[in-house]
């Protein structure tokens, strides 16, 4: 698998020089296999896609973690969605009262956006995510509810014995510094447990997450404790702080990383950015 | 083990920040934690025993009437939550460490989150001589 970073920022977009090499689009990811993809979650970073560069299928899948702003704010706006000959599949958690369908029209129609979501050219299906494990052409998908605030999940991607994991916005722990000693006690530990990539949650450093506790995000602690507890095989520090620019983050992980000694690859995620498992 | 579903975990959060006794069990009643007011009840540590029967937990409390009749499992708060998948309510005696009784009302409540299955039951154990 092949996994593009088109969009790494949680929150709101950002566009200045300071934060141009970690980027400023918000979240998106594509994981490739052969001539197939996937689409994870709808940030502005969907707007980078090549949608026909190597795959010319009118199908096109994007699965949301949830439906805040920073990971459907792309959806209106990518191209295909005012192709007709398009077939888009959009897969979002469910457990709500109302429908994924009247809740993505909330954004997707007047005065948020100028066309109804009935109006939308292409031809659109919107799915509410089962609770079992799917299959998607080559791509085997689980998706499981995670701590944050609204109905939100995390996904593991598996194709043959290769998975990757990603939940790019996640409280595993409210308060505590350190998440409980059982593993079965961790939020999104199966989705994580033993994967080649886990691509997470690094908003804040610890001494920021104190004053936001409850705000559906963690600290690098955490997220390096979680990857170290599930076994994961590489770590990728995602949905960076808006309010940080490329320095600050820079600086806060290299004294994370000063301090601590993990024995598999932990990175900060760059927006454009192609990693292989 | 696979990891419990997300709605039992918040409740264990929930209950850690609580200082009232709180008991969580899984579908079949298995006590799966209980927090620390709750260890003062039971007179055992949660890291101690882990997680127990709905057998053995019971027998613990010694539940019983104020005549001082034994109360059947199946008429306790969380066992007929386990059952009915409702909330129940109930206010009777149990034995402390020292075997002297004292009257409790529990609270019990199914908990079922956005998968919309039944994943267990969350009680609040009310010491009814309690002064907070």
């Amino acid at each position: 698998m092949r996994i593009k970073l088109h969009g790494t920022r949680g929150a709101y977009p950002t566009s200045s020089k300071e934060t141009r090499k970690l980027g400023g689009n918000t979240s998106c990811i594509e994981i490739i296999e052969e001539n197939e993809r996937l689409i994870l979650d709808a940030g502005t970073g969907i707007l980078n896609i090549a949608f026909d560069s190597y795959n010319n299928s009118d199908r096109i899948d994007i699965l949301l973690t949830h439906l805040h702003m920073d990971h459907i704010q792309g959806l209106g706006f990518f191209k295909p969605i005012f192709d007709p000959k398009k077939e888009i599949h959009i897969w979002g958690p469910g457990g709500s009262s109302y429908p994924l369908k009247d809740r993505l029209n909330r954004f997707l129609s007047p005065p948020l956006f100028p066309l109804m979501l009935r109006d939308i050219p292409s031809k659109l299906f919107i799915h509410e995510l089962p609770n079992e494990p799917f299959k998607l052409g080559k791509f085997l998908i689980t998706s499981k509810f995670v701590c944050h605030p609204g109905p939100t999940v995390g996904f593991r991607i598996q194709v043959g014995s290769k998975s990757v994991t990603y939940i790019p916005d996640h409280e595993p722990m409210l308060r505590n510094a350190h998440l409980f000693e059982d593993d079965n006690w961790i939020s999104g530990f199966d989705l994580c447990d033993n994967a080649d990539l886990l691509i997470h949650d690094s908003q804040y450093s610890s001494e920021e997450y104190e004053s936001k506790v409850g705000w559906g995000h963690c600290s690098i602690e955490i997220a390096a404790e979680l990857s170290e507890r599930a076994k994961a095989k590489r770590l990728v520090m995602f949905h960076h702080d808006p309010e940080q620019t490329d320095k600050d983050r820079s600086r806060i992980f290299k004294k994370f990383m000063s301090s601590h000694n993990y024995d598999f690859p932990i990175e900060l995620a760059v927006q454009g950015h192609e990693i292989e498992v | 083990m696979s990891a419990h579903e997300i709605e039992i975990i918040l409740s264990r959060q929930l209950a850690d920040c609580l200082t009232v006794p709180v008991f969580i069990v899984d579908p079949e009643g298995t006590l799966l934690f209980y927090n620390e007011p709750a260890e003062q009840i039971l007179g055992k540590r949660f890291q101690d025993t882990g997680e127990m029967r709905v057998e053995d937990w019971n027998n613990l409390f010694s539940p019983h009437d104020k005549y001082g009749n034994t109360i059947p499992l199946a008429d306790l708060p969380l066992v007929s939550t386990i059952n009915s998948h409702e909330p129940a309510h109930k206010t009777f005696w149990i034995k402390n460490m020292e075997g002297k009784s004292f009257k409790i009302s529990v609270t019990s409540i199914p908990i079922i989150g956005r998968s919309k299955e039944f994943a267990g039951a969350l009680a609040i154990f009310w010491d009814n001589n309690l002064k907070l």
